[in-house]
């Protein structure tokens, strides 16, 4: 259902680039978020006296010390990630954008 | 709490102003359906981010959870955890191809290669479900909150917010939404942040000694530090978790304010700010709901004969304001909460008109030719429409037990809205066919078991058996979506899936690079 422009587009090197990085980039981030929160869940269902553990000699227990943890985690994921985008990845999409409009990527231009 | 609290009401009269003030500056911008759905494109990521929290920290969120925490402890950090760690899956795997493939709503992106009618309809139901779940829960939460604060009857209460609402919105559309929501946001971080310093003022700043005290005055002890009843066996833990994660990814209100930045990096970082404020905001949540449990029980100004907090638990983090600090302060909290209920309902009833005039208005009944200035007509009478039902629904459930319902629109998003969404972008063998059957089933499969569940046939009906004895469906409901798209999807022969399967790959290319905005979709 391409068009012969579009056909050329999702056949040039750096269309292939852009996909790869980007998978590269979300897939194992999103299943390390998933696996951090599924652990953290886990724990819960089966296992929370784990969580009722003290950490050191005041009040605090484990739980409050991994949910905070997960709170922080979830920010510092968030943020690697809108770096690697806004730095990375949004410019290989700039690039795709401005050398398909010209043309350069319709006619089997390459990477 | 007798009588009318003078510093609320001020504080919540110049808020009203304010935001009315706003909304007559944005109605002049509101000229078509692009600044109606989406304020032209033209919020920064900043803004969006603070909109973002805005539309997520509603009262359900700042007065339930402190006072979950209030109840029991630990388990309000269970449900903060869940509704955040929702928003990098959102960012990682939703935010780009949404906007790259839709246009207001994210029917437009369930419906880009499969067919228009039966796809947006659904869509539509599911996001006008959830929209209308949350938006009862919060008229009723609203109105007893507005009566126990200002003093006022119910009904008014209700009303002056249905209205508002509607001026707000038919006027101003998501400019004026985005704009209430942005003030919300910073008065509420802003109250919030007051109302945890001065609790750990007491404690000269160490979590410790406000621990320390909490465990002394809470019936439960050393276990509010830990995980307790609210999740007691591993399958409810596992639906819950799953429910607060995808669900968010499935909140019609939610997905559509990424259509109000400019383009793909202020979008991510308006998530990074959205995450930021709301996990701040939560961990303020839990010191407050561990400070409310120090600070007020034990206390007789704030307790009933039974030893429980007058206003129940949801009046944790108000009644904390009053112990710490006096009138003023519990006037500038209640006015804070009530401005919060304002600008959700504002989104919400926003999120539901776009599904009536944009999804069924224009795409399915004039299949994609609607003129605009009709398209803007009828999304504004549709705000209207749902501003009245939401009234009348509000009114008519004054006495009925809601907290179901925020539960329920959660798991209705992630088993129909998430699913059909996220396989529509990555799933090339998905077909109408399994669309339909499969978010359907995801639909009706949540409501049922929430209705057949504890929380609805043991708490609302009175039986004393439930007949599904988990409260949270999600597991199940996801698990009947996910495997009905599978099924009626491979299974699906006729020539029409042949075509949808083909044009993935258009789709596909234009949902990672934004190129190829002729292709395939009629309706734009």
């Amino acid at each position: 259902m391409l068009d012969e422009k579009l056909k050329d587009l999702s056949e040039s090197g750096a269309y292939k680039k852009l996909c790869q990085r980007r998978a590269k980039t979300v897939w194992p981030m999103a299943i390390i978020m998933l696996a951090v929160y599924y652990a953290y869940i886990l724990v819960i269902a089966f296992a929370p006296e784990v969580f009722a553990n003290k950490i050191g000699e005041g009040h605090t227990t484990l739980g409050m010390a991994v949910g905070l943890g997960v709170i922080l985690f979830t920010f510092i994921i968030t943020g690697i990630y809108v770096h690697r985008a806004n730095v990375e990845l949004e410019p290989m999409v700039e690039d795709i954008q401005k050398r398909f409009e010209n043309g350069e990527l319709a006619d089997g231009g390459d990477a | 709490m007798e009588g009318i609290n003078i510093t609320a009401v001020s504080m919540f009269g110049a808020f009203v102003a304010l935001t009315l003030f706003i909304t007559y500056w944005a109605a002049k911008k509101v000229t078509g359906t692009k600044n109606f759905y989406s304020a032209g494109g033209n919020i920064t990521g900043f803004q969006n981010g603070l909109a973002i929290a805005g539309d997520y920290m509603s009262a359900a969120s700042f007065l339930g959870i402190s006072g979950l925490v209030f109840a029991a402890g630990y388990d309000g950090l269970i449900y903060s955890i869940g509704f955040l760690v929702g928003w990098p899956i959102i960012l990682l795997l939703i935010a780009e191809p949404l906007r790259n493939l839709g246009k207001y709503t994210f029917a437009d992106v369930a419906s880009y290669r499969l067919k228009q009618t039966p796809t947006r309809i659904l869509a539509a139901l599911g996001s006008l479900a959830t929209v209308a779940l949350y938006l009862i829960a919060q008229m009723v939460g609203s109105g007893k909150l507005i009566q126990v604060l200002f003093g006022l009857d119910y009904t008014l209460a209700v009303i002056i917010v249905g209205v508002l609402m509607m001026i707000y919105v038919t006027f101003g559309g998501m400019i004026a939404t985005t704009w209430v929501q942005i003030i919300k946001a910073g008065l509420l971080l802003f109250g919030a942040t007051l109302l945890a310093f001065l609790v750990l003022l007491h404690f000269n700043f160490s979590m410790e000694g406000l621990f320390g005290a909490a465990i002394e005055k809470h019936a439960k002890g050393e276990a509010i530090m830990a995980p307790g009843g609210l999740v007691s066996d591993p399958i409810s833990a596992i639906s819950l978790g799953l429910a607060l994660m995808f669900g968010t990814a499935g909140l019609p209100h939610i997905l559509m304010r990424f259509f109000t930045v400019p383009d793909a990096k202020q979008a991510n970082r308006s998530v990074l700010f959205a995450t930021g404020f709301i996990g701040y905001f939560y961990i303020l949540t839990f010191i407050i709901g561990f400070g409310a449990v120090a600070f007020l029980l034990g206390n007789p100004d704030f307790l009933d004969g039974n030893g429980a907090l007058i206003g129940g638990n949801n009046m944790a983090a108000i009644q904390l304001s009053d112990a710490l600090g006096g009138d003023l302060m519990l006037g500038f909290i209640s006015a804070v909460a009530f401005a919060t209920i304002l600008a959700v309902v504002s989104g919400l009833t926003l999120a539901g008109a776009s599904a009536i005039s944009h999804d069924l208005y224009a795409s399915v009944f004039k299949k994609g030719q609607a003129d605009e200035k009709a398209e803007l007509k009828v999304s504004r009478m549709a705000t209207i429409g749902l501003a009245v039902t939401a009234i009348l629904l509000g009114i008519l459930f004054e006495k009925q037990n809601v907290a179901y319902m925020v539960g329920l629109a959660f798991a209705i998003a992630a088993s129909a809205n998430f699913p059909i969404l996220f396989l529509s972008m990555y799933w090339k063998k998905l077909t109408t066919r399994g669309a339909v059957i499969g978010g359907s089933a995801g639909l009706l499969t949540a409501i049922v078991l929430v209705i057949i569940g504890p929380i609805v046939w043991v708490d609302v009906f009175g039986f004393a058996q439930a007949i599904f004895p988990y409260k949270y469906p999600a597991l199940f409901s996801m698990s009947v979506a996910f495997f009905g798209i599978w099924f009626f999807s491979v299974t699906d022969k006729s020539e029409s899936a042949q075509i949808e399967r083909d044009k993935f790959d258009a789709q596909f290319l234009r949902s990672q690079t934004g190129i190829g905005a002729e292709q395939s979709n009629k309706a734009h």
